[in-house]
């Protein structure tokens, strides 16, 4: 195997296009040198995208935030700025695995190792994130919502590379909100997840809603019906009753190892609805 | 591939030469000694290999050692001042946080890191941030204590300073 | 010298204090040595490969392509470890376990084992050995196992201990039963029965430590091992056998261990490193990934239990009977056997019966976890017993008091109980304040008991005291976790010095005789009991040196406070320890005491453990709150190690209680063999855990001492199912309670 480590990311496309035989990019390593340890993967080279100096930072971009592909979630939770926009965003990736995992791990890689139950990406998705490639053909965006293809599948074409996710410009009284079931209080994967992100209008009324789920189906999805529900409401009984149902109708998960269909199934509304009460109560909302 | 790496660890520079698949645990362990640092998984669920890599912590076994390089290394081996305990080393021995004590080089490491970012920290904080820290000995009770009466010390001294 | 090991009563000096421990600095700077931190030179990599399906008959291996590999210096098979134990029944199967034969047994059983120069080539080359296998149809489960249609794993197997021998064989390996009276007759007497079958899934001790060793083996017939294990006088004496070595020629040197909780009790990568040393003739480290320690080493049984119990309106136990099927793995063991002999051993019935079943089925060989197969039996009738006490309104501490065994009582699986702990713990339980503490909502309290043997065996011990007086005790025993300070406080008690001046080490097999490993809690018992034995020897030397050295005769001699004294009214001052060493020269030669012994009566221990759960209705997720130990110690030597062992042993129940289980894919193959998967409790899991310390002495130990180590794993399991039905209104009664498990019987209730 082969080690590399360009500075820029147009060393790193380079990088990528001269490798020969199987080629990873290594951020926080979290998923990636698991998978060697397992012998799942053999690579032939390793791009460490860690010393790519525009990668390892948070931006503000567009009135939004640019969160670079080599940022340790740890990082993430440490920048005030962004907490207090997208506080759901930062509390999923703060979800990811322990401390140690949290110094080293990175949205990106959560969003390129493409887990259906991957924490931070529901979460991106309720935010109508956008992932920043970077290829041979130069930059592209592509919504974190159609990233994922199928487990372990991504949109990302050969010899290209995720260069940062960003958030958009946060209006006045938004709130979002991400919650996972672990049969632990931590260290586990999640079970089944459910992020919503809202903003009120006039008297505490949700104007716009979105709402992601994740674990329930091949990939983290989007759940239009359950934004729905929320919408024109103030969280009432009635409005959260039809949000749970839309979760639940949304599920298409898998009987394995971490759980049932029916159990995810049934936790997806009871998190949506759980997720939905911190959202509107963050976004100044008044239950 | 084999690579030549130049680190830092404790404070003493080090080179050593590793296949570029190894993992910084297998380096650290193999061609640099530090034994303290151990590996109860190697797939980053135990906290055993934990390690403070540029001020960072981290599972070392989820690193590689090619990546140390122009880095510094802080491992258990490294954490007492000469023969004078860290008072988080002279607490675990007190409130006996160990029982056999293989989780407890990661256990101080990541306890270090812990009180380093958040001096005071509530109970309730301190288990949330050593849950990446697998014990199965003690049942945490005494590790808990132990780093509460650990930061205790530390912020007296801390004040007389 | 005094060698009767009763019970006098005495009053300590060191014993019951909390000094560091020795063994202490070491460990939190890193420099202790376990399994893999120790390197031989010239020594090799090791590696196994494992078999990938559940049952399968070996047709053919070829290795020739991984021994061409330049950089492979041996490749072994069963073929190298050849049987050579004459068929013993005892000693075959773990042969067989460590290195499969004709058939694989289970997802994870060891086929080929390959030594090279570096871990890279060892990798390769077991990608290069060729199994052919022929599938067969496989059973992983306990109740699956025993249907008629279920696959055989032994043609071989006829059901020991039935009467007449069966005519097929099953996969049921042994029956048990265990019991006295007449179980009909006290059914007929009573108000309420309830009957209900329990059933536990599969666990793992969970040590951090992976298993380690480094075998060196030379070609004049003698070796080396280094190794992370529970006894090393065992694995030297199973080795030596299964190699076909003299048993002395082979040195066992016992690493510091990182836990083991009687996963390290059992050979599983010894042998195997012992044949490619031998093979290549060079040093070989084995050591396991977390993966192959799950798939591959000691989990529990899963268990099915039937469980039927009568009392009457006013609270009395009239009749228990109990059908225990464990799965021992693809070899017999006696796991059922000691469920059935534990299962009411905490309580005085006239009529019980319990009857156990080893089952065996397609998974890991089933070895002994803390208290083993005792955690099962407590949660089938500690569970039911809640109920029954819930049935005719009586409070569940009341009724276990009324039922608790005592001094005299026979014990269900036998003996005639000694001083026992389950009366006063009950107490002890009734009126602690946890008990009385207020619920908040979705909580709930449940409190169960538990019992363990504690076993003793043999033991062997030197005292060798240094020309200035200071102490170093050898023994045999693994310390798991701080019986050397325990050691070092009994050999300061008795020989009236400074704990500080008492080093207690670790022996390798060189150095003493047998001992049995750190199981059965006898590590503190029986070599404290050696250990006392070897310092009143040496007290007795020292007599009789400072006799010579006064010229007086050594009866005249006293010994006080770590000083002779000459009796009666003499001018001779005193001589402490250091004056006498210091003269061993001109008196004789170095001071010693040397013990050999088998320990007796090893006390019974007995636990009440209390929890408050709170379960969340919608998830059916469930975190304790709140938790108390009740334990009896015999004597706390250390206490606080002794509170370490007892918040650990719940600590593991909790876990065990709430979520940890083996998955198995219709494949056979195991699902989970990795932390992230099988979750054993985190720290932000678990409250604190209170822990009260009863000490009712052991009649049989100088000291009083009893073991404790295990016993505290076995209540857990009763006392959270308890908890959850009182949060809940749910009879939990399948372990794990995992959240969709919890959730499945609310919705049941409901329904
Ligand atoms: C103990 C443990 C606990 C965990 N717990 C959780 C958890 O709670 N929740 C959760 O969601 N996940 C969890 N994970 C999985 C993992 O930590 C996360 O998915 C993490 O976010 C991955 O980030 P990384 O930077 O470490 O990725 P890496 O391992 O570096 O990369 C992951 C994948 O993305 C690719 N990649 C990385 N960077 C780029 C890029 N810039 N462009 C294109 N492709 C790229 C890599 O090639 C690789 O295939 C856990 C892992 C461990 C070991
Ligand atoms: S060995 Fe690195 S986390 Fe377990
Ligand atoms: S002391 Fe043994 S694992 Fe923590």
């Amino acid at each position: 195997m082969q080690y590399i480590a360009p500075e820029k990311i147009s060393d790193a496309v380079e990088a990528l296009s001269q490798a020969k035989g199987s080629v990873h990019l290594l951020a926080g390593g979290s998923d990636l040198l698991v998978r060697m340890k397992g012998g799942f993967i053999e690579p032939d080279v390793v791009v460490d995208v860690k010393r790519i100096k525009s990668m390892g930072k948070i931006k503000k971009a567009g009135g939004g935030f640019s969160v670079g592909g080599a940022v340790s979630c740890a990082e993430m939770g440490d920048n005030d700025a962004l907490k207090k926009a997208w506080p759901g965003v930062v509390e999923a990736a703060q979800l990811i695995g322990s401390d140690q995992i949290q110094g080293r791990c990175t949205v990106v890689g959560n969003m390129c190792n493409a887990s259906p139950a991957a924490d931070s990406v529901p979460a991106l998705i309720a935010a109508d994130a956008q992932a920043v490639i970077q290829g041979p053909k130069g930059e592209r965006r592509i919504s974190v919502a159609k990233f994922a293809k199928g487990p372990g599948q991504t949109s990302l074409k050969a010899k290209e590379l995720v260069e940062a996710v960003e958030l958009p410009k946060r209006p006045a009284k938004s709130g979002d909100a991400y919650l996972r079931f672990i049969p632990r209080t931590e260290m586990d994967i999640a079970v089944v997840s459910a992020a919503v992100s809202l903003t009120l209008g006039a008297k505490g009324v949700v104007r716009e809603a979105r709402v992601a789920l994740g674990a329930v189906a091949p990939t983290a999805k989007l759940v239009p019906a359950a934004a729905k529900a929320l919408i024109g409401s103030k969280l009432d009984d009635a409005a959260l009753e039809k949000l749970a149902a839309a979760c639940a109708a949304a599920c298409a998960p898998i009987d394995d190892k971490r759980g049932t269909i029916k159990f995810r199934t049934r936790v997806a509304s009871v998190l949506g609805r759980r997720a939905a009460l911190i959202a509107y109560e963050r976004a100044g909302g008044k239950l | 591939m084999s690579m030549l790496v130049s680190t830092t660890v404790n404070g003493d520079s080090m080179e050593f030469v590793c296949d570029a698949s190894e993992t910084l645990l297998d380096s650290l362990r193999d061609r640099m000694g530090m034994t303290g640092v151990k590996e109860g998984c190697g797939t980053g669920d135990c906290g055993a290999c934990s390690i403070m890599l540029d001020g960072a912590l981290v599972c070392s076994c989820l690193v590689l050692g090619a990546e140390a390089e122009g880095r510094e290394i802080e491992t258990v081996e490294g954490m007492s001042d000469g023969s004078k305990l860290h008072p988080l080393q002279q607490k675990f021995l007190e409130h006996a946080a160990l029982q056999c004590g293989i989780c407890t080089p990661g256990f101080l490491i990541a306890a270090k890191a812990l009180l380093e970012k958040n001096p005071d920290p509530t109970e309730t904080e301190i288990r949330y941030a050593l849950a990446g820290n697998l014990c199965r000995c003690t049942g945490y009770d005494k590790i808990v204590r132990a780093v509460q009466d650990a930061a205790k010390v530390m912020n007296k001294k801390g004040k007389k300073a | 010298m005094n060698d009767d090991p009763a019970y006098t009563g005495q009053t300590f000096k060191s014993v019951g204090t909390r000094p560091l421990r020795p063994d202490g600095v070491d460990k939190v700077t890193g420099r202790a040595r376990y399994g893999a931190d120790f390197t031989m030179p010239g020594q090799l990599a090791g590696l196994v490969l494992r078999s990938p399906h559940a049952h399968a008959t070996i047709k053919k291996i070829d290795i020739s392509k991984a021994e061409a590999l330049p950089g492979v210096k041996a490749v072994v098979t069963s073929q190298d470890l050849p049987d050579v134990t004459g068929g013993d029944r005892e000693l075959l199967p773990i042969l067989e376990n460590c290195m499969a034969r004709k058939k694989a047994f289970y997802d994870g059983h060891a086929v080929a084992a390959v030594a090279a120069i570096d871990m890279p080539t060892a990798k390769a080359a077991l990608k290069l050995i060729e199994v052919e296998y022929k599938v067969l149809k496989h059973v992983t489960d306990v109740d699956k196992a025993v249907e008629p249609k279920a696959p055989v794993l032994h043609k071989d197997c006829f059901t020991r201990g039935v009467d007449p021998k069966p005519e097929k064989p099953s996969n049921v390996a042994k029956v048990s039963t265990f019991g006295h009276g007449d179980v009909d007759a006290g059914f007929e007497q009573a108000d309420v029965i309830i009957e209900r079958n329990f059933r536990t899934e599969q666990t793992h001790q969970g040590y951090i430590e992976p298993h380690a060793c480094v075998a060196s083996i030379s070609p004049d017939g003698s070796g080396d091992l280094w190794v992370c294990t529970q006894g090393h006088f065992v694995f030297r004496q199973q080795c030596a056998q299964l190699l076909g070595m003299d048993v002395s020629k082979l040195r066992v040197t016992s690493s510091e261990i990182g836990g083991g909780f009687g996963g390290k009790t059992h050979l599983w990568l010894e042998p195997v490193a012992m044949a490619l040393s031998r093979k290549a003739n060079r040093p070989v480290k084995l050591v396991m990934t977390r993966e192959e320690v799950f798939r591959a080493s000691g989990p529990t049984s899963a268990t099915s239990i039937d469980m039927k119990i009568g009392v009457t309106n006013d609270g009395r136990i009239v009749a228990g009977d109990a059908t225990l099927r464990y799965s021992s793995g693809p070899w017999a063991g006696s796991w059922a056997m000691l469920g059935a002999m534990t299962a009411f051993a905490c309580y005085d019935m006239e009529n019980v019966k319990t009857t156990g079943m080893e089952v065996l089925v397609n998974r890991p060989k089933t070895t002994a976890y803390r208290a083993p197969s005792a955690p099962m039996a407590a949660f089938a009738v500690e569970s039911v017993l809640d109920e029954l006490a819930k049935r005719i309104g009586m409070d569940a501490v009341e009724m276990r008091i009324k039922n608790a065994a005592k001094e005299g009582t026979q014990a269900s699986y036998g003996p005639v109980y000694g001083p026992i702990g389950i009366g006063p713990s009950l107490d002890a339980a009734k009126n602690h304040p946890h008990m009385k503490a207020k619920l908040g909502k979705n909580q709930g309290r449940g409190m169960a008991c538990g019992f363990w043997f504690n076993f003793g065996g043999q033991s062997c011990t030197n005292l060798n005291i240094s020309m200035d007086g200071s102490v170093t005790l050898t023994v045999g025993t693994i310390d798991v976790g701080g019986a050397r300070a325990s050691l070092s406080l009994c050999v300061a008690e008795e020989l009236g010095i400074p704990y500080e001046q008492v080093k207690t080490v670790i022996g390798d097999t060189g150095t003493l005789g047998y001992n049995e490993m750190t199981d059965g809690s006898r590590g503190t018992f029986a070599s404290s009991m050696s250990a006392i034995m070897s310092a009143r020897k040496a007290i007795d030397e020292m007599r009789h040196r400072a006799a010579k050295m006064w010229e007086i005769s050594p009866d005249d001699v006293i010994w006080e406070d770590g000083h002779a004294r000459a009796a009666g009214d003499t001018n001779l001052p005193p001589l402490s320890i250091a004056d006498i060493a210091a003269a061993a020269e001109k008196s004789g030669g170095p001071i010693a005491g040397h013990t050999q012994l088998v320990a007796d009566g090893a006390g019974v221990s007995f636990a009440t453990h209390i929890c408050d759960v709170e379960v969340d209705p919608e998830t059916g997720s469930t975190r304790v709150v709140r938790y108390t130990v009740i334990q009896d110690a015999g004597k706390a030597v250390h206490p606080t190690y002794v509170e370490g062992q007892f918040q650990g042993g719940a600590a593991q129940g909790i876990g065990w209680a709430l979520n940890e289980e083996y998955v198995y894919g219709e494949d056979g193959r195991l699902q989970n063999p990795g932390f992230l998967d099988y979750r054993i409790p985190v720290c932000s899991d678990l409250p604190m855990i209170d822990t009260q310390i009863l000490e009712i002495p052991n009649p049989n130990h100088p000291y009083g001492i009893r073991g404790v180590g295990e016993t505290s794993i076995v209540p857990p399991l009763a006392a959270i199912g308890n908890a959850v039905s009182n949060a809940t209104g749910v009879r939990m009664t399948h372990v794990p309670m995992s959240p969709p498990r919890i959730l499945d019987a609310l919705d049941e209730a409901s329904a």
